[in-house]
């Protein structure tokens, strides 16, 4: 009963067919604003090829790519940029979080710096370090082809399931706690004022 | 470097000048009414071409300072290579200079990082807007009272989820 196939035809679903052609030819949207971006240049440059897992193609333009690459800290003035690059760049997409600062804001634990950018877009992949070794990134690029191939669907619908941001809560009860006295001592400030 | 001291306190006024040095650094402190005339005297009569440097200094928690603000300007003067430091001071509600950009084109965006950062106006600034915050940011955050962390200003932003309708 078994039909001879041909080698020369293999069977397989839509959906492996599709992974592994998106997962093969990842082109990253390089989002390099400090240090993690001479490394992520490192990591596409001979020594450590990124060409050979199909991402060498690094496109500017946000329109062209499917891997968003965070690579570096990310100041509060540049994250609408960041939210905007993001939403510009069509489905599926997946976004790589590289090196401490854009996991969690690195050392920079101040009022300029955006403590992790999960917490404004979706992060799929996050690559430790200060830089993170080429050895690294690669290795997450890996782990992400290998989640792609796993989880992945033709229509993308494995995305429609996200609902809530993966990252920690925007505010958290540190900075509530300072804003809400700054106001108070504004409000009793005004009000000492007003009878004058 | 006394000869320049020398000049210049003629030609500032006795009058709230005070000189100080400390090795090779040497500053003069000047009331903030004859800053102008100073400036335009060490530029113009003592050659003092350069502006490599103004920044200002909160001195809210110090025990001994009169006012709140330090203002620094270090001149350099490119000829002899002579280097000075000219401070002057200013105060909370309001604090104004007289700008510095029709003497030197380099003070413009250094005038801009003093507002952004201490909330020192500069009159006669050409555009005088912040310069490394954004700029609908409320406060200035090197002042002493404004907190390392902020008040929660980094992250006030819509986060963005993975299900788009």
């Amino acid at each position: 009963m078994a039909v001879d196939i041909p080698d020369n035809i293999f069977l397989t679903t839509l959906d492996a067919a599709a992974n592994w052609a998106r997962s093969s030819s990842l082109w990253p949207m390089p989002f390099a604003t400090a240090c993690c971006g001479i490394e992520l240049m490192a990591t596409a440059s001979s020594r450590y090829d990124i060409a050979r897992f199909g991402a060498e193609v690094m496109r500017f333009s946000p329109r062209q790519c499917d891997l968003l690459i965070v690579a570096g800290r990310v100041v509060m003035k540049m994250l609408p940029v960041l939210q905007r690059i993001w939403l510009q760049m069509p489905e599926p997409k997946w976004c790589v979080s590289m090196g401490a600062c854009a996991c969690t804001g690195g050392v920079f634990d101040t009022y300029a710096v955006v403590l992790g950018v999960d917490r404004f877009i979706p992060v799929d992949i996050y690559v430790p370090g200060c830089p993170p070794r080429p050895e690294q990134l690669l290795a997450s690029i890996i782990d992400l082809q290998n989640a792609i191939k796993k989880h992945g669907t033709l229509t993308g619908k494995e995305f429609a399931e996200r609902r809530s941001a993966e990252g920690p809560a925007p505010l958290s009860v540190d900075e509530l706690r300072r804003s809400r006295d700054f106001l108070v001592a504004q409000a009793r400030e005004r009000s000492s004022e007003a009878p004058h | 470097m006394s000869t320049t001291e020398e000049r210049l306190r003629e030609r500032v006024g006795a009058a709230g000048f005070e000189s100080s040095r400390f090795r090779d650094n040497v500053r003069f402190d000047v009331p903030p009414e004859s800053l102008q005339a100073a400036l335009a005297f060490l530029k113009g009569e003592c050659g003092f071409d350069l502006l490599a440097e103004l920044t200002a200094a909160d001195l809210l928690d110090y025990p001994d300072a009169r006012n709140r603000f330090r203002v620094l300007y270090v001149l350099v003067n490119t000829a002899t290579g002579e280097r000075i430091n000219v401070r002057t001071h200013v105060d909370d509600p309001e604090p104004t200079l007289p700008s510095a950009v029709p003497l030197w084109k380099g003070a413009n965006w250094m005038e801009r990082e003093v507002y952004d950062m201490f909330g020192i106006r500069f009159a006669g600034h050409p555009n005088l807007k912040r310069i490394l915050m954004p700029d609908e940011f409320t406060a200035f955050p090197l002042r002493k009272d404004y907190p390392l962390r902020g008040r929660g200003e980094r992250h006030n932003f819509p986060v963005i989820t993975r299900a788009e309708p």
